[in-house]
């Protein structure tokens, strides 16, 4: 952002001091931000920070291969099994590091997409406003006509269940909503004078787009990416859960619940046992609720920067 | 005409294309199936003649138009085609007819579904209600936090929970919600209890948040602060002020999350084996029986578009804006 | 002139706070004040003042977010903030009312007009409904409303803004209150609805000898309505005497300042050197048109002043002449050239030379980027200037518009209203312009800081000699700034001269209605002004 050039003759000592104090004020601000960050924000964010690690050194955490197979299967749980093992006498806790690299990978993958996709157009039409925006909002309007879940079931009935189209079908189908909000927030925005400043100077509309708009779309945009990993990951949960998800061997948390469902009924006997499906359930639940409340606390800390304005 | 007439025309009529439009993708999806399904759906030892006899019957010969209106026309009559399973490569055919398969089965979301709905939205309205009415009050912040993690749950780990709860470890109710034709109400509502409950808990989360949030950006309203200055109690606020201005957003509320409802539907079928047309559509999806899969998508996303219809017509006749024009 | 009886309301040691920024911030810091029965009191002051949290203060109602911390509010004997909720709430409405500033957000929009105008007397069942119904009636009679019997089954978006401020009042005054609090009643109305707004609620209130405060940053309205004038500053009193005595001799330095903008006037000067001309424009939105064949002449390094009221069409036509709006008829010649009707067609050189500064600066400064960045880019885009001789013409730039360098790691936010205005002028004069649209520049300002802002534009204009195409609705202005006047009324110009000439009768019929209409700083104007048009 700083533009100014170092020469000694435009050195000012007043104008150093202000630039100084003003800098730290918004990083003090943040932090002081971060530091009465509610229980449920910290919370959060030590969930993620926690998945991302086991999530990126999966192989180190893991006591055995991904695809290992076991002698026994439905193995209780002991030292060698921490959590037992699976139908086939895979070991439960092996395949739960590694489901946590691979489900919340395909998640985040397919979201980034989503948001290419969807962000990208949706820009486009907040500053076209023409027959391209009317095609695009119309478009949009019948992909969400139609209940995501089940868009998707149709698509995976016809394309064959893969890592590879499992992204894209999800990523487009969920760059619907993506594209709706940028295009909201965007629109905002570009009815601002200060765009209006701009393009009376005649500058080129990549230019207004870096500068003056996507820098203020920002932070809605960032708090939406929560939201949508969080989608993305419970729709591919279920997805898995139902079958038509990931496939096997690779393991993913949603069929992992599936696979080891019918222990539930054997609660009775073994408590341990019975628990075992809810695992992989939990890890996905406590993920998804770990950024919904960074997510939470984001949107008030940023809506409230706002009202301070 | 009277403007809300107009409107509400209108609304229908952009309803109707919707639908039509939908029908269309959900029809189009078959072109995109590779060519050699035929086999894939006989098997491997199929003839050429009965894989030819299949296309035929599909009308893979005919264009994609003429097939689709001739779709429509058979939708609307109710046909909605003829399973691919049951067939085999010898030609010979014991297929059904898919309306006969949906039709049990759709009665059966539909119970659920109602039962669910009948329990939250009385139960979400009135949550939401009271947390915007005491806002940021210790019974607000609970309730926030309580929804919040309950919405970040998919619908399975709830389900599992209740099981291992309310049924593996203290047997109240059955984990298995398998009904039939010929059971007594009673019955039904007891094995339906766990899926009925998980649902519950789902929708309540996310339409009590809404509400509430409806609810505050109402009670914002100017208008709202003039009828306390102008003496009016809480209940004539909530009652005389605000509801008669309520109404658009708390249908758009309830229709969006009973459209959520209807996805939800799906996994939890699963998770109880209940014989709804959410399992069928995933039991369909992994035996690419497309017929099934169309029918099933046609009838979540006419139920989709449906219930958006009816909140935006009660948005629209309870605008006094169109009510009463200049 | 109400000397009757003992106080209706007796404030003492009124101390408000206000929580934001996660902590509370004194919004009222001790604040005396006493009404008797009958007496109208003037609350003025500027944005901040804290002029609205007392007028609500004195009916013991703090808005959310804010809290009393000490003082009493005694109305006719009884403290208000020691009572419970409840028995405050049976007094508002019947014995104290409220008039809010915006009628058409404070009227629910699900009610019929007279419904909301009887909801309080109903309620207190000061009469029966079928007399409260044909009270109203009468009310908005005298209120000079249109068709007053039938327009109570109306609903609010069904009638005009100052009708609506009317049945307000009306509505204030079905239970016959003791004491009305007037919130900026009629800060949002054009100046001609205003007059009749203000002649209908002086009439009622003297009428039924009502106590009321009455709140706005208008010095010439409060003149108009009030027996004594209290000034606010910083949520403190600054004084308080009789409405003549506060406007011929106040006694402090910050109320003379108050009062001594409205005296800046710019001589004029004519000159036939034409920068800028609009003929027989034509423009509309989509089908709906909304200029009809206007003419405007700029002169070079003079100050055209386009007055109207709202949807008249002035900033229409200030879209026009940027090119956003490209007119469907007509030419817009500039430096005896035609000028090219859309933005895009449009050469730098003529970008450069046509600036624009805005009625909200907020809206008009990227709230993420410095000051630094928001008057660089015009120097780079247009001057091509780049490291010292940059900061070289930024600084200079920042003392032009009278700011120093300490000004240049600012976000807007971190600015007052003046200086963003400020910085946007700096920003028009970046690019070098001869001409600069200024489209309601002050209109959302503080009296003294607007005060500033049109000296700084004239300096501007004399060093530069720079021509302003400066739309405003309000007539001091014109007379601060203007050389020449162009009178707009329905996208149509009526009639366009020299200041002198424009405000000295004879007038058009518009132009007449117009000028009367805006209040001066004369408690009889108001009264005269209705003699005069026979009222």
């Amino acid at each position: 952002m700083k533009e100014r050039p170092e020469t000694d003759q435009s050195y000012s000592a007043a104008a150093e001091v202000g630039a100084l104090r003003q800098r730290r004020g918004r990083a003090e601000r943040w932090w002081l931000a971060l530091k009465k960050a509610p229980f449920s924000a910290w919370f959060g964010m030590v969930v993620i920070s926690a998945y991302s690690i086991v999530a990126l050194f999966a192989p180190w955490f893991a006591p055995y291969g991904e695809a290992e197979i076991f002698p026994t299967p439905f193995a209780p749980w002991d030292e060698t099994h921490r959590f037992g093992t699976d139908q086939i006498g895979r070991d439960i806790l092996t395949r739960l590091i590694y489901g946590a690299r691979n489900t919340m990978g395909i998640a985040l993958v397919t979201t980034l997409l989503s948001f290419l996709i969807g962000g990208g157009l949706g820009l486009v039409a907040a500053i076209n406003r023409s027959w391209l925006d009317q095609l695009l909002s119309r478009t949009v309007d019948v992909l969400m006509a139609i209940p995501s879940l089940i868009f998707a079931l149709v698509l995976l009935s016809i394309f064959k269940p893969s890592v590879i189209s499992l992204i894209l079908i999800i990523a487009v189908l969920d760059s619907t909503r993506v594209f709706r909000l940028t295009r909201a927030v965007a629109i905002n925005v570009a009815v601002m004078d200060y765009v209006e400043v701009a393009r009376l100077r005649g500058e080129k509309l990549s230019w207004v787009m870096k500068n003056e708009i996507l820098p203020n779309i920002m932070p809605p945009l960032v708090a939406e990416f929560g939201l949508r990993f969080s989608f993305v990951f419970l729709t591919i949960a279920a997805l898995s859960f139902l079958g038509v998800g990931i496939q096997p061997p690779t393991a993913d948390w949603g069929s992992m619940v599936r696979d080891n469902a019918s222990l539930i009924q054997f609660a009775q006997y073994d408590l341990k046992a019975g628990i075992t499906p809810l695992l992989p359930a939990a890890a996905i639940a406590l993920l998804t609720v770990a950024v919904n409340f960074v997510v939470d606390w984001f949107l008030h800390k940023t809506s409230g920067l706002r009202d301070e304005q | 005409m009277h403007p809300v007439l107009v409107t509400i025309v209108k609304r229908l009529l952009l309803g109707l294309v919707t639908l039509f439009v939908v029908s269309a993708i959900i029809f189009s999806s078959i072109s995109l199936l590779p060519g050699d399904f035929g086999e894939a759906v006989l098997g491997q030892a199929a003839t050429e003649d009965t894989v030819a006899a299949f296309r035929e019957e599909l009308g893979l010969d005919k264009p994609a138009v003429t097939r689709y209106f001739d779709w429509v026309k058979e939708v609307a009559k109710g046909n909605l085609g003829t399973s691919f399973s049951g067939r085999s490569a010898s030609g010979q055919d014991r297929s059904r007819s898919v309306a006969g398969m949906i039709a049990p089965r759709l009665k059966n979301t539909l119970f659920l579904a109602g039962i669910t709905a009948l329990i939250a939205v009385p139960l979400a309205l009135l949550l939401g209600l009271t947390a915007a009415l005491y806002r940021n009050s210790w019974y607000d912040r609970a309730v926030n936090v309580t929804t919040l993690t309950t919405i970040s749950m998919p619908e399975f780990f709830v389900a599992y929970v209740l099981i291992l709860l309310l049924s593996s470890l203290w047997s109240v109710f059955p984990s298995l919600a398998t009904v039939d034709a010929g059971m007594a109400l009673g019955e039904r509502l007891n094995r339906i209890a766990l899926p009925a409950i998980t649902l519950t808990l789902v929708i309540v989360a996310h339409m009590m948040r809404m509400t509430r949030a409806a609810i505050i950006n109402l009670l914002a309203s100017p208008y709202i602060e003039m009828a306390r200055l102008k003496g009016a109690s809480r209940s004539e606020i909530i009652l005389k002020h605000a509801l008669p201005n309520a109404w658009a957003p708390i249908a758009t509320v309830v229709a969006f999350n009973l459209a959520y409802l209807v996805v939800g539907v799906v996994v939890v079928e699963v998770v109880f084996v209940y014989p709804g047309i959410g399992q069928l559509m995933v039991d369909s999806v992994s035996s690419r029986d497309i017929p099934v899969v169309q029918a099933c998508a046609l009838i979540f996303a006419a139920t989709y578009i449906l219930l958006n219809l009816i909140a935006d017509v009660i948005g629209i006749v309870t605008n006094p804006r169109l009510l009463h024009p200049r | 002139m109400n000397d009757n009886g003992k106080p209706i309301l007796q404030m003492n040691n009124i101390h408000i706070e206000g929580y934001s920024d996660e902590r509370w911030h004194p919004i009222i810091n001790g604040v005396d004040l006493e009404l008797k029965r009958g007496q109208v009191l003037g609350l003025i002051g500027e944005s901040g003042a804290g002029k609205s949290t007392l007028g609500l203060a004195a009916m013991g109602f703090a808005r959310s977010g804010c809290r009393f911390t000490q003082g009493q509010v005694i109305f006719d004997g009884v403290n208000l903030l020691t009572l419970k909720e409840s028995q405050r709430r049976k007094l508002w409405g019947t014995r104290i009312a409220y008039v809010a500033q915006s009628a058409a957000a404070a009227f629910n929009p699900a009610h019929r007009l007279i419904e909301q105008t009887i909801e309080s007397a109903s309620r207190a069942q000061i009469r029966s409904e079928a007399e409260s119904r044909k009270d109203a009636i009468d009310l908005y009679g005298s209120l000079h409303l249109p068709d007053p019997e039938r327009i109570g089954e109306r609903y609010p978006h069904q009638v005009s803004g100052g009708q609506l401020q009317r049945v307000m009042t009306a509505m204030a005054m079905s239970s016959r209150p003791d004491l009305i609090i007037f919130d900026e009643p009629t800060t949002a109305l054009d100046v001609t609805t205003q007059v009749e707004v203000l002649a209908a609620m002086r009439e009622i209130v003297d009428q039924y000898n009502t106590a009321a405060i009455y709140i706005t940053h208008d010095l010439s309205v409060v003149a108009q309505m009030a027996d004594e004038i209290k000034v606010l500053r910083y949520g403190s009193e600054v004084e308080q005497a009789e409405t003549r005595t506060m406007l011929h001799s106040p006694k402090e330095q910050y109320t003379q300042s108050l009062w001594s903008v409205r005296s800046l006037e710019k001589p004029e000067s004519r000159s036939d050197d034409i920068v800028l001309s609009l003929k027989d424009i034509d423009a509309g939105y989509g089908k709906t048109p909304v200029l009809h064949g206007i003419n405007i002449d700029l002169p070079r390094g003079k100050t055209v002043a386009v007055v109207g009221e709202s949807g008249s069409g002035k900033s229409t036509a200030a879209r026009v002449v940027t090119g956003l709006l490209p007119q469907t008829n007509g030419t817009v010649m500039f430096n005896g050239k035609p000028l090219p009707s859309a933005l895009k067609d449009r050469t730098p050189d003529q970008l450069q030379r046509i600036q624009m500064i805005y009625q909200m600066a907020d809206t008009a400064m990227n709230p993420r980027q410095t000051v630094e960045k928001i008057i660089s880019r015009p120097l780079e885009f247009f001057h091509n200037l780049t490291g010292r001789e940059k900061e070289k013409r930024l600084l200079e730039l920042l003392s032009m518009i009278e700011l120093d360098e300490s000004f240049l790691d600012r976000l807007p936010a971190e600015l007052s209203g003046g200086q963003k205005q400020r910085i946007c002028i700096a920003r028009a004069l970046a690019a070098e312009p001869d001409v600069i649209i200024c489209d309601e520049v002050t209109s959302a300002l503080d009296q003294i800081v607007q005060e500033g802002i049109l000296k700084l534009l004239l300096r501007l204009q004399d060093e530069f000699g720079i021509s302003y195409l400066f739309i405003t609705h309000d007539i001091a202005t014109v007379r601060a700034i203007s050389d020449e006047i162009v009178v707009m009324y329905q996208g149509k110009v009526v009639e366009q001269g020299l200041k002198s000439q424009i405000l000295s009768p004879p007038h058009p019929e518009y132009t007449e209605l117009l000028l009367s209409s805006v209040p001066e700083m004369d408690p009889d104007w108001l009264t005269n002004l209705l003699a005069d048009r026979g009222v």
